[in-house]
Parts: structure tokens; C-alpha cells; sequence
């Protein structure tokens, strides 16, 4: 019984799969972003010296040669600095698309099934999302203090409403599906009905949003980090590197550069990724974004 | 001379399995007043072939492929966008299936049916209101001076579709191409605006051509009828011969499929099978898997329109011997 | 029309009234006593407590509430710590400059976004749509301050054609604050004309599609009327629809724009209060910049009303 219905429905995965991997967009985006990620996760295999050691003999060195993209003002590899920057790209970003994945979806299904909950929890999402996003973020990470941690909290309390909104609305279609109305006639609890016939096919927008979301959340931590609410210098973000690039900008443009085309890579790589999902996965969201 | 030749006309759209014929070998002409029916199912390429008329397909995908038609003299197959501009409104007027769609929700009527006139004519705006309000008048829209400055969704179908007929004859055209015009609407509502379309002929003398998959709207209207049959025409005659005498097996068997007012149902059963896609269609004579009355032979070549009497030409190998 | 008005101002006052409690909470949430933390390290244990005593939080949580509410119904948003100044007046100082550059900005994304939009709609998958579909995709993909920053690189420092810093108010020389703020407005501009740039572009083939398009060329008007009149007239609504969003992400924008340009606006006022713990600043001015946007929706709202005639007379 249970394997009748399983086959056909990874059959059917697969030939989602096939699709994406035909998609130009898509292929490219998860290129761009697989190239970020790879760095990210080998961090402690391809950088030999701490992104934080000073070394005062060596700053202001060019990109080339022993330094693959030159010194910052304190002498510290840009390389190790911008590498490990990656690296807490992904995690603040992979924490804020888990905790947008739960949170989110916990919300956005509680407001759209339950109907009694649906005007309190939405009123609630509604203010939190009339505030303008990184102005929000930047008051709760001053109330929070600045951490990597609350930079996680900060972006999940900024985002978690735009994820339930849009499970919210994926779920008030499905509820009045007929099938899922056979099911409820049948008996079946909330939390069966929720988990078996309502949140799998839920899953295609969430999963768009979710890696719009992770170019996001990655964007505004550098924005945070670069305002200095972020994580604290010399925390080797790749918004502080900036930062401090900001004072050498005429002598040592790289400092700003190398780190921001990084940035540019890893939100393009997954705008991209994101296109694409949506293109196959739900063709019907195209007009919105 | 007549006022509209088609010649030849063949239509290509670019697919995703190569270019294939929606419309192929079209010829047929019109005179100066005639009402002339094109008849048959949807996807026999009678639309196409207006909106070839008018230069309206997008291109790409489509495009002319061979053949041309002239208007009043003029070649208007090869013009350019801007160069067909002036022959739209006052050379042919157009009318579509759908009222509902077919006006801007955003502007009202009144501004709709302007537009038209000033796009043709250099008029005072006091002239141009006066117009339009004796266009809305002409296809009896009550109250017309007031409901210039309605919006389409103020209005019902059959209003939507007496302004449509309206802003196409506002610029008086020599002739009116009217693809489905009352196949979205109520029963009882297209005959009121088939009703109208005889009267403005009568009173504008415009030439008509009346696009249609129902016998019934051929047979109040018409003059001539054009069958036409998976891209092709397969029959052309008087719309009184039509009726009378059918040669070609298709025509016959739409004839009777014309809903009766006494009987619940269309009899569709008359012709089994559907209308091949373009880029699927049989060798030889295309409506042969079809056709009662088919030989192998019929697979062999497509047959040609062959003249059967004076005025009446039909394609189909059989003909002759059928009609005994 | 009117009905629609009071629907969204009516709509508006649950949200304003939540975004006033979060910001009231925002101060009360800070952990361990907030009163040390917005004196400072090194701030003596009097002082602490004077401070504690100021901002009335050693009075009882429903009473501050009150006492909170109390002062929002007067106009009194609270007294910035840093400036010494009402809150309300600070932003009154600062928020015009935001205003200004978002406008700027707007106009940028307008042109920019819309443009693109149409020229790729109208050349549906020709070189012409890649290339704008492709400048669209880096414009949502450049973070607004590495733009501004490589803006900053080649306009000032290397080619000394545009003044990296410095504001010119609009008041005082209108060509001084077009050029000065030329720079920051593009910058920030861009993200917003790329998301632009995509929905016009869908919108617009969608609208492309309808039929009566087709008729207002079979009437033989001129493409550009059938182009600019009857298409984009329809394929605004939806854009406009979005307007909202892009001044929300405008102003969120503006907070490191003007950080970056040391424009003096309400969010490098914003972040300066953050940074010194100027909380009651952070508090209200969270509240009124977030009021604004919403009274910019019920703005938007309306737009849409006069757009769409169907909207207008339901």
C-alpha cells in the first residue's frame, strides 16, 4: 500500500529533477551559488593563516602572489578574511531559511487552517511586516546586541511573516480542495490532514521563497554588518570587510571589491536557483515577486 | 472588380515541431455590399484567415507564406504595421467572438469609440462626441448619449458587442470582417445583433464577411458560403445552393448538425472524429478518416476545388457521382 | 471611492496599533536592565538610576503603557537622549531628506524599471530582452551600498566628476542637491528597478495577450497609442500594486545609503541613535517612519482606485 503510493510519487520527483537541470537559470544559479558554498564548507582546508592574524609589515598588499587577494589596512589576508566570510554567509543564511522553514510554516499553517487564529496572527504578521525590513532588523539587533546569533534572530523576526503569509495562502486554497474536504469528512484529525494532504503541496512556493530568502538574509547580514550592528569586527564578515575597507577605498580599492563581488555572486547564485524553481515548480507565481 | 481578393493565401505559424500551415491555398473574393459566410469548426483556420486579412497575427510565429490579397486595388499582403494603420477603420472594420475581452476595461466607451474616429479623421471634440454618439444610437444602445462615458463592465454582453460593431463602423469602412460575432453571446441576444448587422449593411452598404461554426447564423445572413476544412476551403457556393444542394460530404454533414430549436441536443453525431491538428493532418483529401464515403484513392492527392456548376465549387473526388 | 478610503484607513489602525506595541516593547525587551545598558559601561550607579527615572521604566509595565500611549495621542514620541531633542522634531528635521532621496530614487526606479520592462516585453526574447532581463537580474543582485561604493571608486575618487559626500539641501541650491544626491539616488535605486523591470515586463506580456489589444489595432490606431495608451495603462495596475512594496524597500534602503553618502536623513539618524543607544529615538522614530509607510499604502490604495474603474465604481 504504502510503496503503490511512494513510486509513482518519486517518479515524479525525479522528473522535477530532469526539468531543473534542464533549466538554464537554474543550472547557472546553483553554479554560482554551489562555487560559494563549496568555499564556505572547505574554509579550513584552503586558507593557512587566521582571517584575524595582523601583520603590520605586510598591509595594503595588492591581489597576486603570495596574497591571492592582497592585505587589508592591518596586514590580515583578504583571502582567509573573505573565505570565512563565505563561510558565515551560509550559516547565518542556512539558519534563517531553517528557522523561516519551521517557523514559517508553523504560522503560515496555523492562520490558514484554523480560522479562528487567522485575524490575530495575521494582524500580527501584517505590522511586523509594515515596518521597512532592515529598519526593523537594526532595532532588534540593538535591543539583542550585536552577535552573529542575533543577527539570525534579528532576519527571522524580519522574514518569518512574509513565509507565513504565503504558506498562509497556499494553505486556504488546499483546505477547500475536495479531496482534502473527503478527508475531513472521513475523519481524519487537523494534524493528519495538515501533515498528509495540506503541507506537501504547500512545499513548491515555500521552497521559491525559501531561496529568495536565503539571498535576503545573506544581503542583510553584510548590510547589518557593514552599518556595524552586525556581528562584531573583527568578526571576518564580509559587511565589516567593507566597512573598514571604506576609509582606503582610494589606495586599496580590493578590500571593497573582492568581498562585494563575492556578495554579488552568492545573491545572483541564488536569485537565479530561485528563478528557477519557481519557473518549474510553480509556474503560477511568475507575475508575483 | 471585386473589392476583396484573397489569393493563394497560405498562412504559417512556427511550432514547436517546424513551421506548419494553419491556413493553405485560401483564394475567394468579395464584391462591393455581399455578405460572405465563412463556415466551419474551430481550428479550420477561418480566423486565421481573417486576421491574415487584417495583418493582425503576431509575427512571429506567423507569417504569410504565399499568396496575397488586395483590398480596393491595393496589395496588402508585404505592408508594413504603419502602412496597414489607415486601411483598419475605414478600409475594414473588425469584430470579435468575445465583447467581454475585446474593449479596454480602462477607458470608457465613449473615449473607445473616439479614439477610433481620430486615429482617421481630424475632428473638433465636439464632433468627434457627436459621432460616436450617433454610432451608439445607429446599433441602439438607449440613452447613448449618456452611456458615452460608461466603462465595458457597466455594461452587459450584448451592449459590449453593439459597441464593438459601433467603433468598427465608425470610420465607415467599406468592409466589416465579424469573426464569431455572437457565438458568446445569449441565444436570443444574437439575433438581435445579427438583426443589426442587416440593417447596418442595408443602411451603410458595407461589405460583410461573417465568420461562423454555425449554419444557422449562415443561413439568416449569407450571400455566399465558404467551407472550409482543416486549413483549406472545400466548398463554395450561393448560400441558398449550400442549403439545397451540399456536394462536398463534410458541408453535408455539418448541415446536419445545426441545432433544431425542438430537439435538446446538437447531433454531432453526423461527423465522427475531430478536426486533425495542423501538424498532424492525413495525406490526401484531409477530411478522409472522417468521411462515409471515402476510397483509398481519397488518400492519394488532396483534391482540388472543382467548379460543379456556375458559381458552386467543392473538393472532393467524389462529388459528382455523391450528389447523383 | 470612498467606501475604499475608509476601508483602508479602517484597515490600517490594527496594524499601527501593533507596530506601536512592538515599538514599545523593543526598549522593555533589552536583556537585563535596560537602564545600564542605554547608560553605558561606564556609567556610575546614580546615574543608572536618574536615567532608569527619566524614562519611567522603574514605574509598573500597564502604567508605562498608558503613560505611552498617553504621549502618542499628544504628539510626544519621546525625547532622543543623544540629540536632547523630541523625537518628533527630530524626525520633522530628518525625514524630508529621506523623503527627497526616496523620491529621487523613485523616479530612477521608475524610468529604469519601467523602461527596461516595456522594451523587453515588446522584444519578447530577443538580445534586447536578455540584456534587460540580465541588467534587471545584477541590479537585484548588487547589494545598494557596494554599488554606491564602486559608485563612489569611479565618479569621485578616480574620474572627481560627482562629490562622494557632503548634502546640498534642495532648498538652499536645487542643482546642488540634483547632483549632490545624483550618486546616492542611483545607487539605491537600482534593486528596485530591477524587481521593476521584471513585473513590468511580465505584466506587460501578459496585457500584450488580451484581446483588446487586438481590437485597438484592428481599429488601425497608431502602435504607439496601442502601446503606451491601451497596454501599459492596463499593465500598470498591477505594477502599481507593488509601488508599496518598493517604498518600503526604499526606505529600508535609505538607512545604508545615507549611512554611505552621510546624508543627514532619518536612517543615518536611525542608525547613529542604534549605535549609541539612543533607544527612545530608536523606539519612536521605528514608529513614525513606519507610520509614514503605512499612510503611503492607503496612498497607494487609492492610486489603484483611480487606475482601475472597476475598483473605482464598486
Amino acid at each position: 500500500m504504502i510503496e503503490a503510493e511512494d513510486i509513482p510519487e518519486r517518479r515524479e520527483h525525479r522528473a522535477t529533477l530532469r526539468r531543473l537541470l534542464r533549466h538554464r537559470l537554474f543550472v547557472s544559479g546553483l553554479f554560482l551559488f554551489g562555487i560559494v558554498a563549496v568555499v564556505a564548507a572547505l574554509a579550513p582546508f584552503i586558507t593557512d593563516v587566521d582571517p584575524n592574524r595582523l601583520s603590520m609589515r605586510n598591509k595594503f598588499l595588492a591581489p597576486g602572489g603570495n596574497w591571492v587577494f592582497g592585505t587589508d589596512g592591518f596586514g590580515r589576508s583578504l583571502w582567509s578574511r573573505v573565505v570565512w566570510g563565505a563561510q558565515l554567509s551560509m550559516i547565518i543564511g542556512a539558519s534563517v531559511v531553517a528557522l523561516n522553514a519551521i517557523f514559517g510554516t508553523l504560522i503560515g499553517a496555523a492562520a490558514g487552517y484554523f480560522r479562528r487564529l487567522d485575524t490575530m496572527l495575521m494582524r500580527v504578521n501584517d505590522a511586523l511586516m509594515a515596518f521597512p525590513a532592515i529598519l526593523l532588523a537594526i532595532a532588534v539587533t540593538s535591543v539583542l546586541g550585536p552577535s552573529t546569533l542575533n543577527v539570525i534572530l534579528a532576519l527571522s523576526i524580519v522574514y518569518i511573516p512574509r513565509t507565513a503569509r504565503i504558506v498562509r495562502s497556499s494553505v486556504i486554497v488546499l483546505r477547500e480542495m475536495e479531496y482534502v474536504q473527503a478527508a475531513v469528512a472521513a475523519g481524519a484529525g487537523h494534524w493528519r490532514i495538515l501533515r498528509h494532504h495540506i503541507l506537501p503541496n504547500a512545499m513548491a512556493p515555500m521552497i521559491v521563497q525559501l531561496s529568495f530568502l536565503f539571498a535576503y538574509a545573506v544581503l542583510s547580514e553584510a548590510t547589518l554588518s557593514f552599518l556595524g550592528v552586525g556581528a562584531v569586527p573583527p568578526t571576518p564578515t564580509w559587511g565589516n570587510i567593507m566597512s573598514e575597507g571604506r576609509d582606503f577605498m582610494r589606495e586599496a580599492p580590493w578590500i571593497i571589491t573582492i568581498p562585494g563581488i563575492a556578495l554579488m555572486v552568492t545573491v545572483m547564485g541564488l536569485n537565479l536557483l530561485g528563478d528557477g524553481l519557481r519557473d518549474v515548480l510553480d509556474p503560477r507565481l511568475r507575475i508575483q515577486q | 472588380m471585386s473589392l476583396l481578393e484573397v489569393q493563394d493565401l497560405t498562412t504559417a505559424f512556427m511550432t514547436g515541431r517546424g513551421e506548419v500551415n494553419a491556413v493553405e491555398d485560401v483564394s475567394f473574393s468579395l464584391n462591393e455590399g455581399e455578405i460572405l459566410g465563412i463556415v466551419g469548426e474551430s481550428g479550420s483556420g477561418k480566423s486565421v484567415t481573417a486576421l491574415s486579412i487584417m495583418g493582425l497575427l503576431p509575427s512571429p510565429p506567423a507569417r504569410i507564406a504565399a499568396g496575397q490579397v488586395r483590398f480596393a486595388g491595393q496589395t496588402l499582403t508585404g505592408l508594413s504595421e504603419r502602412q496597414m494603420q489607415p486601411i483598419r477603420g475605414p478600409g475594414i472594420g473588425m469584430i470579435f467572438q468575445e465583447p467581454m475581452t475585446s474593449l479596454n476595461p480602462v477607458f470608457s466607451i465613449g473615449d473607445q469609440i473616439m479614439e477610433t474616429i481620430r486615429a482617421h479623421e481630424r475632428l473638433p471634440q465636439a464632433q468627434l462626441r457627436a459621432r460616436a454618439v450617433a454610432m451608439l444610437d445607429k446599433v441602439g444602445i438607449p440613452a447613448a448619449a449618456r452611456r458615452l462615458d460608461d466603462y465595458p463592465h457597466q455594461m452587459s454582453g450584448g451592449q459590449r458587442q453593439r459597441v464593438m460593431i459601433a467603433m468598427a463602423l465608425a470610420c465607415r469602412p467599406r468592409l466589416l470582417i465579424a469573426d464569431e460575432p455572437t457565438t458568446a453571446l445569449d441565444v436570443t441576444i444574437q439575433a438581435q445583433i445579427l438583426d443589426l448587422l442587416m440593417d447596418l449593411r442595408d443602411e451603410f452598404g458595407m461589405a460583410i464577411i461573417i465568420i461562423t461554426h454555425n449554419m444557422g447564423v449562415i443561413a439568416e445572413t449569407a450571400d455566399r458560403v465558404l467551407v472550409m476544412y482543416a486549413g483549406r476551403v472545400i466548398e463554395e457556393a450561393p448560400a441558398a445552393r449550400i442549403f439545397d444542394h451540399p456536394r462536398h460530404p463534410y458541408t453535408r454533414g455539418l448541415l446536419e448538425c445545426v441545432p433544431s430549436l425542438t430537439e435538446d441536443r446538437a447531433r454531432l453525431v453526423a461527423i465522427p472524429g475531430t478536426l486533425p491538428e495542423p501538424a498532424r493532418r492525413p495525406a490526401g483529401c484531409r477530411f478522409a478518416p472522417r468521411c462515409a464515403h471515402a476510397e483509398p484513392s481519397c488518400t492519394q492527392a488532396v483534391p482540388a476545388l472543382e467548379s460543379l456548376e456556375p458559381s458552386h465549387t467543392a473538393a472532393c473526388f467524389r462529388a459528382r457521382e455523391l450528389s447523383r | 471611492m470612498i467606501r475604499l478610503a475608509t476601508r483602508s484607513l479602517l484597515s490600517a489602525i490594527p496594524v499601527l496599533l501593533i507596530v506601536s506595541l512592538i515599538s514599545f516593547g523593543l526598549m522593555r525587551l533589552i536583556p537585563g536592565d535596560p537602564a545600564a545598558a542605554i547608560a553605558g559601561i561606564s556609567a556610575t550607579p546614580a546615574q543608572i538610576a536618574q536615567l532608569r527615572q527619566d524614562l519611567g521604566l522603574d514605574e509598573p509595565l500597564l502604567f508605562q503603557l498608558l503613560q505611552y500611549y498617553k504621549g502618542l495621542f499628544q504628539g510626544d514620541f519621546g525625547r532622543s537622549l543623544l540629540l536632547g531633542k523630541g523625537v518628533l522634531a527630530a524626525t520633522a528635521e530628518r525625514l524630508p531628506v529621506t523623503i527627497g532621496l526616496s523620491l529621487y530614487a523613485m523616479i530612477f526606479t521608475l524610468i529604469i524599471g519601467i523602461g527596461c520592462g516595456i522594451i523587453a516585453a515588446l522584444r519578447q526574447n530577443s538580445w534586447v530582452d536578455q540584456a534587460a532581463m540580465m541588467f534587471a537580474m545584477i541590479g537585484i543582485s548588487v547589494p545598494n551600498f557596494f554599488l554606491g561604493l564602486l559608485m563612489i571608486i569611479l565618479f569621485a575618487v578616480k574620474l572627481g566628476w560627482l562629490p562622494s559626500g557632503g548634502y546640498i539641501p534642495f532648498t538652499e541650491n536645487p542643482w546642488g542637491w540634483l547632483q549632490s544626491t545624483a550618486m546616492p539616488a542611483f545607487s539605491l535605486a537600482l534593486l528596485q528597478a530591477g524587481l521593476l523591470a521584471r513585473i513590468t515586463r511580465s505584466s506587460m506580456l501578459e496585457v500584450l495577450r488580451q484581446d483588446y489589444i487586438r481590437t485597438a489595432r484592428a481599429k488601425g490606431l497608431p502602435g504607439r497609442v496601442v502601446i503606451f495608451k491601451h497596454a501599459l495603462s492596463n499593465a500598470l495596475i498591477p505594477i502599481v500594486t507593488v509601488v508599496g512594496i518598493i517604498v518600503s524597500l526604499l526606505l529600508s534602503g535609505a538607512v545604508v545609503t545615507e549611512s554611505l553618502f552621510s546624508l543627514p536623513g532619518m536612517g543615518l539618524l536611525l542608525t547613529q541613535a542604534v549605535l549609541n543607544r539612543d533607544y527612545p529615538m530608536v523606539q519612536g522614530g521605528l514608529l513614525l517612519v513606519t507610520g509614514f509607510l503605512v499612510a503611503v499604502n492607503i496612498a497607494v490604495d487609492m492610486l489603484y482606485a483611480v487606475l482601475d474603474p472597476r475598483v473605482r465604481y464598486d
